[in-house]
């Protein structure tokens, strides 16, 4: 079994996001060992890109500071390498297409095997595009991650047929962020992915309160948060440790 | 879906929640793009309210006082709202319509492309919001008036660093957030298939006239063709119908800021190197970690890290050749072309102007050049003013 299957395996799975590099990446590190210790399931480590699409303010804010800090690929490689020795849960890199290709695809996905990264989402490579990495990540074993957003209908079928890892259940349209209300009808997307594969389901985008999390956590398989936490990190800078581990505790314990 | 690529450049590098409308696009477009009630409405659009045919005006004074080839312009700047952008937006917004959209958003760069998009929503009654980087707010903020004027909402974008490539994520995120109702009516040939081919067909009227009319003055084809280059929607406008034409020299002049030797510049093909954003595989100015970089220009328009995909492609197989043009040739050609023609033009297509002083001189007489002269002036006159150390009110 590989670390992202034990991962969900018999339990709903919290899956907390953290940028690397916000505010520094020695606190990424620091942050990282208090999310796993509250009982998070799987990290997702963001790549900071200069143009992240996808992202609200919150983590486009986070990307900026951490790359005006110093943060790149190289020190991000060095840091997952360290975690690597301390911690046993999955690890996934959440980035852009371009730093991956500037990178050369063989040299990235070498490189995350040799540290111990299960799995990559990248989400401007879609269905269509997976072709540009699929080679290398299956010759590093190194999970694609598939998103499903509220308006893929007919697509659900054929990216869940070919999905890895786990899917990324996109919650809402629009950008990652906090989110009081979440409307799409997600089970009947779930409903439609479980009926194709076997793979796990997470659901992300603008989840913050347990309350939510124990909600979603009745329809998946685990829970995706993000934005939340890079705001206890903006308002606590080097200080959000403990802020980080109670709010990941809690949530894991409402699911 | 059909071929997304110019041979590697191209492609739909988006997220999943647009990957169906954007094939929606495609689908309504390849629908409608032959379709004689839409190509008609289309035509009469482009004929009795943009004022095309545009001219082909024969450039005396100067084809005189550089002493080559004759100099032509093909006067893009006397379309109704000031320049090339009319031709796509009034294809993109009529195909919205077509397909039920009751909004239409925007980027814009010198704001001449959200003029265009909020001129084409008033005429065609469609809720109307455009992005903009703060800094080009600043920059034009008469277009950022007249945007108003017409109708729209402009939104200052103050993400990342403040400029086109700004607007162009704002939008994008805008989009993903609505879609059923909106359509983003993407300014230039790039972003994700189909924005590329749709927008080079829009802008194709352009070298289709451009032939025609070349060929009734001069009886033969021009020499070269010349045109500036940010996104490059005006120069693949003015290239396409001349690619098939392999003795027809295709030249797109890009941004080289203050100079190429510096890091204040928007020279994709020269500077840039392969990269994958904003929906297309192209070249764009980076860093070695691929962030992308930010990039300079006296030029609002031309004021964007990449290039479309297709000409990518030109520039791969040698069909195209694209050429470093500084602020300062381009200011100095911005006033040569108002002493020498009395023609005040875009600062972005004095890029394209400044070329053909070097080039003019150097080829024969009984040969032509075109110069597509994508936008007019009265836009960067304060700018050029401040230029040159001069104060005055806009």
């Amino acid at each position: 079994m590989n670390r992202i299957e034990s991962a969900f395996k018999n339990k709903k799975a919290f899956i907390p996001f953290i940028t690397a590099g916000y505010p520094n990446i020695n606190k990424t590190e620091d942050f990282i060992y208090k999310m796993v210790s509250a009982g998070a399931d799987l990290i997702e480590i963001g790549i900071p890109f200069s143009d992240p699409v996808a992202e609200g303010p919150v983590i486009q804010e986070a990307s900026q500071k951490a790359l005006e800090a110093g943060t790149n690929l190289d020190n991000i490689f060095e840091l997952v390498k360290n975690v690597r020795k301390n911690i046993s849960i999955p690890l996934v890199f959440m980035t852009y297409i371009n730093p991956v290709f500037k990178y050369g695809y063989d040299n990235f996905f070498n490189r995350c095997s040799s540290i111990g990264i299960d799995g990559i989402i990248i989400p401007d490579l879609p269905f269509e595009e997976k072709n540009e990495i699929s080679q290398f990540a299956k010759k590093y074993d190194i999970k694609i991650i598939s998103l499903i957003a509220p308006t893929s209908e007919d697509r659900i079928k054929q990216i869940a047929k070919d999905a890895e890892g786990f899917l990324y259940i996109v919650s809402s349209m629009g950008v990652t962020g906090i989110r009081n209300e979440i409307k799409t009808d997600l089970k009947s997307i779930l409903s439609s992915v479980k009926k194709t594969t076997s793979i796990p389901a997470a659901i992300g985008f603008g989840i913050h309160s347990p309350e939510q999390a124990k909600e979603m956590s009745k329809i998946a398989d685990g829970v995706i948060v993000g934005s939340a936490i890079i705001k206890i990190i903006k308002e606590y800078g080097t200080n959000a440790d403990k802020h980080i581990y109670n709010y990941v505790k809690r949530m894991k314990e409402s699911m | 879906m059909g071929n997304t690529r110019f041979g590697i450049y191209g492609g739909q590098y988006i997220p999943e929640t647009l990957m169906n409308e954007i094939t929606n696009l495609e689908k309504s477009y390849n629908c409608y793009k032959n379709n004689p009630e839409f190509v008609n409405e289309l035509n009469t659009l482009l004929k009795n309210y943009a004022g095309r045919p545009s001219l082909l005006y024969y450039a005396e004074n100067m084809t005189k006082d550089l002493g080559g080839a004759k100099i032509y312009l093909k006067r893009e700047d006397l379309n109704h709202t000031g320049s090339h952008k009319i031709n796509n937006v009034l294809g993109q917004v009529l195909l919205a319509k077509k397909m039920g959209k009751t909004r239409v958003i925007a980027e814009t760069g010198a704001g001449q492309h959200g003029v265009a998009t909020a001129t084409a929503a008033a005429l065609l009654g469609m809720e109307c919001e455009i992005f903009m980087g703060e800094e080009d707010t600043k920059r034009q903020a008469l277009n950022v008036y007249r945007m108003k004027l017409l109708g729209a909402k402009v939104h200052s974008v103050t993400s990342g660093t403040r400029v086109l490539k700004d607007a162009v994520n704002e939008a994008m995120r805008e989009w993903s957030n609505r879609v059923n109702d909106t359509h983003y009516v993407l300014g230039s040939v790039m972003g994700p298939h189909p924005f590329p081919t749709i927008v080079r067909d829009f802008q194709s009227i352009i070298s289709k006239e451009a032939k025609q009319q070349i060929l009734e003055y001069e009886g033969k084809l021009p020499y070269a063709v010349i045109a500036c280059v940010g996104g490059g929607s005006n120069a693949m406008g003015m290239f396409y119908n001349f690619i098939e034409e392999k003795n027809v020299k295709l030249i797109g002049c890009e941004a080289a800021g203050k100079g190429l030797n510096t890091d204040k510049h928007a020279a994709s093909v020269a500077k840039g190197e392969i990269g994958i954003f904003h929906g297309m595989k192209s070249y764009f100015c980076q860093d070695k970690y691929g962030q992308i970089a930010e990039v300079y220009s006296i030029s609002a328009g031309l004021d964007y890290p990449g290039i479309g995909p297709e000409h990518a492609y030109l520039h791969d197989t040698k069909r195209a050749e694209y050429v470093p043009v500084t602020d300062e040739q381009a200011v100095s050609a911005f006033e040569y072309l108002a002493r020498t023609e009395g023609i005040i033009c875009a600062i972005e297509s004095a890029h394209a102007v400044a070329y053909a002083r070097k080039l003019a001189p150097k080829t024969d007489k009984n040969e032509s050049i075109i110069i597509c002269l994508s936008g007019r002036g009265d836009k960067d006159v304060a700018a050029i003013a401040r230029y040159r150390g001069e104060k005055i009110y806009e």
